[in-house]
């Protein structure tokens, strides 16, 4: 019996003669993440209003529904793939697929068909280049992530994090029509978030990812790596979060937000360095306030680009 | 007394699922019918705007 299947066996199953409540819509809706979801059409909101140009309301609301889709079918997808592992973490055991309510295949094909769905209701409302860079999205995240770098390598989550932050530069390319520098900027700042967001979460759930096998950083290479790591990522985001008021692309009135949440995660960083061996406060604080950051973060831009403070 | 309470539980229908099941199935054929029409609705409301806004220049 492999690790996987050993991990399946231990995950709770009806019992023989107990019927078991088929599939709702619910179900199948929670198999598209709904609170990555969220996250994802913010960020792409941010590209879309951030862009140069403009499209008809009901055309950027329509474009809107096809990422948050093609985000969601990718979840299926990962949820599909990652069953096994997350029937053995606690903060997976619910998902509709450990809990016996989806079986594997209809997530499978829940997961690609919406994908195909999202990718071409895409390409039809906004254009060829946001629905290829949509496409690569839901590749990068199901394959390179999901199947390959996720069991494979601590440095997973630092990889993989650039599927997540492809969302804003898909939705400045739904409008535009181009992915300039600036949208690379705002990838860059969610590729940067992901690793100290991840790994303060990997720091205070390191039995879970144990069980499951997953080589994250802290059950690689240790606590003491994993903080470190974290300050420095720290840094570099609250370096990279100011940069778009240097190249024009935001006001003061953004520096001034980038560069208080910036010092905030950096300080929440070194407390999460400088903790004694079993303090989880500090990571715990930190995942709480990175999720916070984000969302102000580029919460600031949408402001100032609606109140039109930005050129 | 306990006879009559079991004639009253929830028997398999022909398919072999509880009304229960059964009601479920239900929901996602529903989900599934609004989820085609809704996805009918958008592919014929980007095309009227996308064609508009050709024939406006």
């Amino acid at each position: 019996m492999d690790a996987d299947q050993s991990a399946l066996a231990d995950q709770p199953r009806p019992l023989a003669g107990e019927t078991q409540a088929l599939a709702g819509p619910g179900d199948y809706f929670a198999l598209l993440k709904p609170r990555v979801m969220s996250l994802v059409i913010f960020t792409a909101l941010v590209g879309m209003v951030a862009a140069p140009g403009s499209v008809h309301p009901a055309l950027a609301i329509i474009s809107l529904l096809a990422i948050a889709v093609g985000a969601g079918a990718s979840g299926a997808l990962n949820m599909w793939w990652d069953a096994d592992i997350d029937a053995v973490m606690s903060r997976t055991a619910g998902r509709p697929i450990p809990s016996g309510l989806v079986p594997r295949s209809e997530a499978a094909a829940f997961g690609g068909f919406l994908s195909a769905l999202s990718v071409a209701l895409l390409a039809l409302a906004s254009n060829y280049l946001a629905a290829g860079l949509l496409a690569f999205t839901i590749f990068f995240y199901v394959v390179i992530y999901s199947m390959w770098l996720k069991r494979l390598t601590p440095q997973n989550i630092v990889i993989g994090g650039a599927a997540g932050a492809l969302p804003p530069v898909v939705g400045w390319a739904a409008v535009s029509g181009s992915a300039p520098l600036e949208a690379w900027m705002l990838f860059a700042i969610i590729f940067l978030w992901t690793p100290p967001h991840f790994w303060a979460l990997a720091l205070f759930k390191q039995g879970d990812y144990a069980r499951a096998g997953i080589p994250m950083m802290p059950n690689v290479k240790g606590d003491r790596s994993t903080r470190r790591q974290i300050f420095a990522y720290a840094l570099a985001l609250a370096a990279i979060g100011v940069l778009p008021f240097f190249v024009g692309m935001a006001t003061i009135f953004y520096l001034g937000a980038a560069s208080v949440l910036g010092a905030v995660f950096v300080w929440l960083s070194w407390r999460v360095l400088r903790a004694g061996a079993g303090d989880q406060g500090p990571a715990k604080k930190l995942f709480g306030f990175s999720i916070f950051y984000l969302f102000a973060l580029f919460a600031a831009i949408l402001i100032e680009q609606l109140a039109g403070l930005h050129g | 007394m306990a006879d009559h309470e079991k004639q009253a539980a929830p028997q398999p229908s022909v398919h072999g699922l509880t009304p229960e099941e059964e009601k479920m199935r239900a929901r996602r054929n529903r989900a599934i019918a609004l989820g085609l029409a809704a996805f009918i609705v958008l592919v014929f409301a980007v095309t009227m705007l996308r064609l508009g806004g050709a024939a406006t220049g």
